[in-house]
């Protein structure tokens, strides 16, 4: 099913919000409990107490240095998972048809039991969002987690991706950005979101909310002294501060 | 990119083994008896050696049917169709030539046709990675077909070989000098890919992940540059120099067969270059490529 | 064309769901686990759960490789070999618990204070603390010492309540929030909800800290201040505030205690003045009369004297008034311009005073005046360990409690919120208790709060009382202990000689000790007669840590999926500013090993012990186990560990005990909350409705309204007695550092680190910060955190990376006055340029953690603690005082200062310690 669809009817992804990630890592773990024990092979792990242990995640958390051209440096949290691309060139590689993005809802997913382990997808995919499984010999990647969000089996609240869910900061926003009333759309529309790399062509769907302006000042003026404390001595000042005076 | 065995014999192997078949199957060779055998033969061996190395890096190799699925977009998939084609339409000829059935020269002009075929969608499946801008470039398949014609010319003991060699030399020394700036002329950089760029420059603070994991090995394989320099020299000897010098003082089917030697040795290290010496974009989130 | 496979959206998620309580950290979030066939296959966090509202963080989300770790020991382990060898044969838990009865029965029937029980970061302090108490030593503490308690004991005697967890900014209503000192806190993902909660608001988050990362990273600004002076930015802060105005008098006076007035002259100098009936008095402003300070409609007065005596408010204002504290006198010291401080006192005030907020709720003050409305200041503070784990942290948690009383920010709406037990002013905690004897149980708790000198913890020799000092001259307000002077003390038999050291969670031959070198040599070391210099070591952990080759007998404990723990009031709960609350954990799978829970154990023992309170009549075990204890021990009548379905299972705080209360609490989850009604969520303090609710719900036993401490009369009793009042007398080399440190109202010294390194040639502070999905050492046996975060770097700012030329890939040597480390180096911009810093216990002993010899976390990673001494040099006068506050004895680790030198490329950090023998295998495939 290499062929992308033409349209899908719903663009699901996530928006997520540079301003708000503070780095911690548990969208990381929530992500890699879901998906060891959900949708297709569980995520191994190579050599996990050995002196070079390797294993699949399939969401990631860097951490940048951004220096601006004046003031001070900062910090910036980076998560990185698939985008849901709507022109996703790791579908079209695919000779299996194992890779595909859904008519209905645009995720993309791979197909595990027609996957040949060629890794060709990986290879086109930008961002780094196909890591394959050793020890399974299939790719695996974000799946949007597809057996959550219209899992019946869940209360209607939790039918949302691990890593919104368990992300403290809610620095991560799941929805359908076809919708232009979704929350993702509002969020992205009124904080600027982007997408990654629009030069290659593959169209995210999943945006990133810039971070705010930072190290602006306030603009409260700086306080002014009662009055010269020099001049008329602390019992001048009490006396104006208990406006005595 | 990480070079891998596999996938270096098997596109150096199957591209002359296809290079050589395109040769018989168009007839500018055509032995007779044993001599077809074996000629025939090597171009069958090494095109099947090639792809059966190639299955050696799938996860699931016995699933490998499914490849021919996908046919309409997927260049590997249009790969395995053209290969198996052209083999398939070149056996009558083959056999024809070991066992003298006189089949019209024509019979193999279809099979020739798609062996080279089978060279382009190869090249097509690294040319298409736009996340490799190295590869995203006409003269990857021009490159992976000067290759195959040059070295299936030293198979098939062309006279032109050595035309052809030189030929390709001048294909290897354009395609490094335009792919040693393809990553730069897409002007992305660590603050454009994660889009950080608008608030100043972007460098790594702290990796993801302290432990390695696949996008690592598989796509930011690092070779030093004084490496590389050196391995395109001997490249450029073994591939290119070395067989035509040996081609033009000897004529002798020793002297072809030393000069393919040669050539494919060359061609292993051209090819090892080719994925090394590959940057993929997601390098630049981990501040290497 | 293949058509698009048909999925199956709605898989199964588990076959069962069991509710308990997570335990990666101190932060007590509730977690729903999945079980399939009767193994744990997923956990997440408890949406209805009061402290993590569902969601995890890292470590809680990987809990799974916590509990099927290969690091988890087995089975009861004695010591046959050398002690450090790692020579131990299994035994029964019947010969464990028989082997520690013959050590610990002949001490309590001798020398109780011989057996040394000091315990890490469990969760469990009222029962471990019960426990030292029936057998009757005074050696007991947790591991507060050394972690936090400049935080806990600055805010409890100023505020009657703390940062640490103790209490929260009022996220939904704060408008500018500063941040102090803080990499994680134990209040993990509160803190992160709420700045979730700030930045969806688009409210505004100042970070003051060396290091600009997590939560200092999503701040709108950012305050890259020199490590060790955020007192004195609080103070200067105060100066402008002060010098402007922007003060709230009102508050100030109604609810401080600086309308109260300040004894001038005389023996009783600098103490409150009170009146006839002991009781501090006001002067009434309507009148200008003295006036009780709590009687009715009586208006206190800031700017009163009489007879001659000053309010504590003109002795505030005149003491920061001074040029000492202006912005440009402080400004070089801390690293933060002067113009950028007068900006952050007038933002402060801008929002305090100008943006102030009201919520219409009326409300009754224990002045029986009734206020409409609920007036609030949406200026938020916190602050942890970054203030805290310096030799001035007392002072400085003084003083920024301090800064948010003169903006009135304290339990009113928009401001920072205690959360049940607290507010409790010092007068409601206990005071130490720590004589012994022979066969009796001590006649209090061990731990509590000095009032002044009489309350120390001396013999009547006036030598120390504790094996850690606390509670001396050295240290009068160690409300927590001093943890880390345990084993430097016990080896060097000063103040005395123990016998049997008794650990619980606390991996101090590792990176709960400073110079961790040191202290391994102190556990292993023989006196001249050959014998242990510490003669035994009982140790209680859960996994394969460093700790473990160094103990005599290992008593090894379940994971926190497979026991009971109780999560109580009576010690560090799970209260909500709006909700008093506790919870459990339960065993939600069996052990698989030969493990017991180490609370049953410690019943057990006690039993065998005979102690009184753990055994019936008829001397037989009173408790089954902990489960049953959680259920029937009784504390005070009606008051048991829990809180919630109590008698009939309907009783809230108080009532009998119910045999069927904790499943009750599973089925609720695994917590209760007891809703602190809405006229008495702010202002507690103060607020009769509070009052009456705390006194209802056995958080008090009488109604207990206080004043904020601006001025401490604890403290100055302990300034007096070393300016030679009073009298009980402090040795005299300490008189000058008490006169210092006991200052009644906040003030800022270098920390001594400063101090000693000055003209050192060490310019360099060096520190460490927690990762977010780190725990201390236990973190690495987890397959998936281990794979983040497996090795770490000293991060060097850009002057020093510049200067020596560092390039990536080198290694650096970083010499302390304590010894050198050499170490991976990477380069940092969002840094005090003054500042290196490393993630916390990342490094790992070889061996240790059933990780390979080879495990990066062995091989380039490292500890910053091997360069910080637990004493400080010695001045000449041979006393070498611990490298600790003055006040409380917290362990000064953030004290360090340093040099570092270029070394060049290498690939592994030293000291290289010799593998730690294993008493696990090593770890193979992940379960
Ligand atoms: N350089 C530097 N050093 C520091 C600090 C710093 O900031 N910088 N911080 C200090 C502070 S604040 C603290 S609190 C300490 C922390 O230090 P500790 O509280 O000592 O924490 P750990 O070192 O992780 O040791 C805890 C031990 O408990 C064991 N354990 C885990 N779970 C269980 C269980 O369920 N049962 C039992 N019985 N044992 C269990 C672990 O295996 C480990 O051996 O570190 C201190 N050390
Ligand atoms: N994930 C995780 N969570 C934990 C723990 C853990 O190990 N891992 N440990 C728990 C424990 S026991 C504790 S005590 C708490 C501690 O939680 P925190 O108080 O957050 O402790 P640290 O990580 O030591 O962070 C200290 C912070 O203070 C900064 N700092 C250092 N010196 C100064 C200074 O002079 N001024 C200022 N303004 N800042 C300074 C450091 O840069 C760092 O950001 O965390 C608890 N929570
Ligand atoms: S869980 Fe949220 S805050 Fe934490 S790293 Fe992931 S996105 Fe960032
Ligand atoms: S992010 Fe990568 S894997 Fe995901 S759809 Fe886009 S190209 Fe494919
Ligand atoms: S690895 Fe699997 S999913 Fe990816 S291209 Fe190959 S067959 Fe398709
Ligand atoms: S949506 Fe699901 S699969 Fe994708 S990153 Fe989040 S948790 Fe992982
Ligand atoms: S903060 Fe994390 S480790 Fe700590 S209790 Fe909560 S989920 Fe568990
Ligand atoms: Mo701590």
């Amino acid at each position: 099913m290499t062929t992308l669809p033409t349209h899908t009817e719903k663009k699901l992804g996530l928006a997520i919000d540079l301003d708000t990630c503070v780095g911690c890592q548990a969208c990381v773990t929530a992500c890699k409990g879901w998906n060891d024990q959900g949708y297709g092979v569980p995520l191994s792990d190579q050599n996990p107490y050995g002196s070079d242990p390797s294993g699949v995640f399939l969401n990631r958390v860097h951490s940048y240095a951004v220096q601006p051209v004046d003031g001070s440096a900062q910090t910036i949290n980076f998560p990185r998972s698939c985008l849901h691309c709507e022109d996703a060139p790791c579908v079209t590689v695919c000779p299996t048809g194992a890779s595909y993005k859904r008519a209905e809802d645009g995720i993309v997913l791979v197909n595990e039991d027609a996957c040949i382990g060629c890794g060709l997808c990986s290879w086109a995919c930008p961002y780094g969002a196909r890591e394959m499984d050793q020890a399974a010999g299939v790719m695996k990647k974000c799946t949007l987690c597809v057996d959550r969000i219209y899992n019946e089996n869940l209360p209607e609240e939790d039918r949302e991706p691990a890593c919104v869910r368990g992300c403290p900061t809610g620095a991560r926003h799941f929805g359908d950005f076809a919708d232009p009333d979704s929350k993702v759309s509002r969020l992205s529309a009124e904080r600027g979101g982007y997408a990654l790399l629009p030069d290659l062509g593959t169209k995210p769907v999943n945006r990133y909310l810039p971070p705010r302006k930072k190290d602006v000042r306030h603009e409260a003026s700086v306080l002014a002294p009662l009055l010269d404390i020099k001049a008329s001595g602390f019992a001048g000042w009490l006396d104006r501060v208990l406006g005595k005076i | 990119m990480h070079p891998a065995p596999s996938v270096i014999l098997f596109s150096v192997l199957s591209g002359a083994g296809f290079g050589l078949l395109f040769y018989l199957g168009f007839g500018f060779a055509h032995p007779s008896d044993w001599l077809a055998f074996c000629w025939w033969g090597l171009g069958y061996g090494l095109a099947v050696i090639g792809l059966l190395a190639s299955t050696f890096h799938l996860g699931n190799p016995q699933r490998a049917m499914l490849a021919f699925s996908q046919w309409r977009t997927s260049w590997l998939s249009r790969e395995a169709w053209t290969s198996v084609a052209a083999l398939v339409l070149l056996a009558p000829m083959a056999l024809s030539d070991w066992l003298g059935l006189g089949l019209p020269r024509p019979f193999g002009w279809l099979g020739a046709v798609l062996a080279l075929a089978t060279v382009f969608t190869t090249s097509m499946i690294y040319t298409q990675i736009k996340a490799v801008p190295r590869w995203h470039h006409w003269l990857t398949p021009v490159m992976f077909l000067t290759f195959a014609l040059a070295g299936g010319a030293v198979l098939a003991g062309q006279s032109f070989a050595p035309v052809l060699l030189a030929l390709l030399l001048v294909v290897l020394l354009a395609i490094w000098q335009v792919g040693d700036g393809q990553f730069a002329r897409r002007a992305q950089t660590l603050g454009t890919a994660t889009g950080l760029d608008r608030i100043g420059e972007v460098t790594v603070f702290e990796q993801a992940h302290t432990a390695g994991n696949f996008l690592l090995r598989e796509m930011m394989f690092v070779v030093g540059r004084k490496h590389a320099q050196n391995l395109r020299a001997i490249a450029l000897v073994l591939v290119c120099l070395l067989p035509a010098v040996l081609l033009a003082v000897s004529g002798t089917c020793w002297a072809f067969a030393a000069a393919a030697i040669c050539h494919l040795a060359g061609a292993l290290a051209a090819r090892w270059l080719f994925f090394a010496e590959a940057e993929h974009v997601v390098g630049l989130f981990y501040g290497k490529r | 064309m293949t058509v698009q496979p048909k999925i199956d959206t709605s898989p199964p998620v588990s076959d069962e769901i069991r509710k308990t309580t997570c335990y990666m950290c101190a932060c007590r979030c509730g977690i729903n686990v999945h079980l399939k066939e009767g193994r744990v296959s997923y956990i997440e966090g408890n949406r209805d759960h009061p402290i993590n509202k569902g969601v995890l963080c890292a470590k809680g989300a990987s809990g799974i490789m916590q509990v099927t770790a290969p690091s988890r020991l087995r089975a009861p382990l004695r010591r046959v070999g050398p002690r450090g060898s790692g020579a131990f044969e299994e035994i029964s838990w019947d010969e464990a618990l028989a082997l520690a009865v013959s050590w610990m029965k002949p001490l309590r029937e001798t020398a109780p204070e011989k057996l040394a029980f000091f315990t890490g970061r469990d969760q469990s302090q009222s029962f471990t603390g019960w426990w030292a108490q029936a057998f009757g030593t005074p050696n007991y503490a947790a591991h507060g010492g050394f972690c936090s308690v400049n935080m806990a004991a600055g805010g409890i005697y100023t505020i009657g309540g703390a940062f640490w967890e103790f209490g929260q900014p009022d996220w939904e209503r704060t408008k500018l929030f500063v941040l102090f000192g803080v990499a994680e806190d134990h209040d993990s993902n509160p803190i992160k909800i709420g700045l979730g909660k700030l930045k969806a608001r688009g409210a505004r988050v100042i970070g003051v800290n060396p290091i600009r990362t997590g939560y200092n990273a999503v701040a709108d600004d950012w305050l890259g201040i020199t490590p060790g002076t955020d007192g004195l930015l609080v103070l200067s802060l105060i100066h402008c505030l002060l010098e402007a105005g922007k003060v709230d008098l009102d508050y100030l006076a109604r609810y401080t205690n600086a309308p109260l007035l300040v004894v001038e002259d005389g023996p009783e100098k600098g103490m409150i003045a009170k009146n006839a009936e002991s009781q501090p008095f006001v002067i009434d402003r309507k009148t200008g009369m003295p006036a009780p300070w709590d009687g009715r409609g009586v208006q206190p007065d800031l700017g009163a004297s009489y007879q001659g005596n000053r309010t504590v408010f003109q002795h505030m204002a005149e003491r920061y008034l001074a040029a000492e504290y202006a912005p440009e006198a402080v400004a070089a010291r801390c690293g933060i311009a002067a113009d950028r401080i007068r900006a952050l006192a007038a933002e402060l005030a801008h929002v305090a005073f100008d943006q102030a907020i009201e919520i219409k709720q009326p409300w009754t003050d224990f002045r029986g005046d009734h206020h409409d409305t609920m007036p609030g200041r949406p200026v938020s503070f916190h602050a942890m360990r970054g203030i805290s784990a310096h030799s001035n942290g007392f002072q400085t948690a003084r003083a920024l409690h301090l800064l948010q009383i003169v903006l009135g920010t304290v339990e009113v709406p928009g401001g920072y919120r205690l959360k049940p037990p607290y507010p409790k002013p010092m007068e409601a905690h206990p005071t130490p208790h720590f004589v012994t004897a022979p066969g009796k149980p001590l006649s209090g708790p061990h731990l509590g709060y000095v009032r002044g000198p009489e309350n120390l913890a001396l013999k009547e020799d006036g030598s120390p009382a504790r094996i850690d000092k606390a509670f001396t001259w050295e240290n009068p307000f160690s409300a927590h202990g001093l943890m880390h002077m345990l084993i430097p003390n016990a080896h060097a038999g000063d103040p005395y000689r123990i016998d049997t050291l008794f650990l619980y969670m606390a991996n101090m031959a590792w990176n709960s000790s400073m110079n961790s070198a040191r202290v391994m040599e102190m556990l292993t070391d023989k006196g001249p007669d050959g014998e242990y210099i510490i003669p035994r070591i009982i140790y209680s952990d859960a996994y394969a840590s460093e700790m473990v080759a160094y103990a005599d007998l290992i008593l090894p404990d379940t994971t926190y999926l497979e026991r009971h723990d109780c999560i109580s009031l009576l010690d560090r709960p799970i209260s909500e500013p709006d909700a008093a609350g506790d919870s459990i954990r339960w065993p939600v799978v069996e052990p698989d090993r030969d493990v017991r829970p180490f609370q049953s154990v410690l019943l057990d023992l006690g039993a065998r012990l005979g102690l009184v309170p753990m055994v019936n009549a008829d001397g037989s075990p009173k408790y089954r186990d902990y489960a049953d204890y959680i259920t029937n021990h009784i504390r005070r009548p009606g008051v048991g560990p829990l809180i919630g379905f109590r008698g009939d299972g309907t009783a809230e705080g108080r009532g009998e005990a119910n045999p069927d209360q904790i499943a009750a609490y599973i089925a609720n989850g695994g917590f209760y909350q007891a809703n602190i009604p809405e006229e008495a969520a702010f202002y507690k303090p103060w607020n009769m409705a509070y009052q009456d609710w705390a006194v209802k719900t056995s958080l008090y036993e009488t109604p207990q309204p206080y004043l904020f401490s601006i001025w401490s009369e604890p403290m100055r009793k302990f300034q007096a007695a070393a300016e030679g009042l009073g009298p009980i007398q402090p040795p005299d080399h300490l008189r000058e550092r008490l006169k210092l440190a006991m200052d009644p109202l906040p003030v800022w010294h270098p920390p001594f680190g400063d101090l000693e390194a000055t003209g050192w040639g060490y310019p360099v502070h060096a520190i460490t910060q927690r990762p977010m999905d780190m725990y201390h050492s236990w973190g690495s046996q987890n397959a998936w955190l281990r794979q983040i975060r497996g090795t770490n770097f000293l991060y060097l700012p850009t002057k020093i990376w510049a200067e020596q030329g560092f390039v990536e890939g080198d290694y650096a040597r970083v010499i302390s006055p304590n010894g050198g480390i050499t170490v991976p180096v990477a380069h940092m911009a969002a840094l005090n340029e003054n500042t290196v810093w490393t993630w916390n216990a990342i490094g790992k002993r070889k061996g240790a953690w059933a990780l390979d010899e080879n495990a990066t976390e062995a091989t380039t990673g490292f500890l910053l603690n091997h360069l910080i001494s637990e004493l400080l040099p010695d001045k000449g006068d041979g006393a070498r005082l611990s490298n600790s506050d003055p006040v409380t004895g917290q362990a000064a680790w953030f004290d360090l200062r340093v040099r570092i030198e270029r070394v060049g490329p290498k690939d592994h950090a030293e000291p290289v310690f010799a593998a730690v023998p294993r008493v696990v295998p090593q770890g193979k495939a992940r379960a």
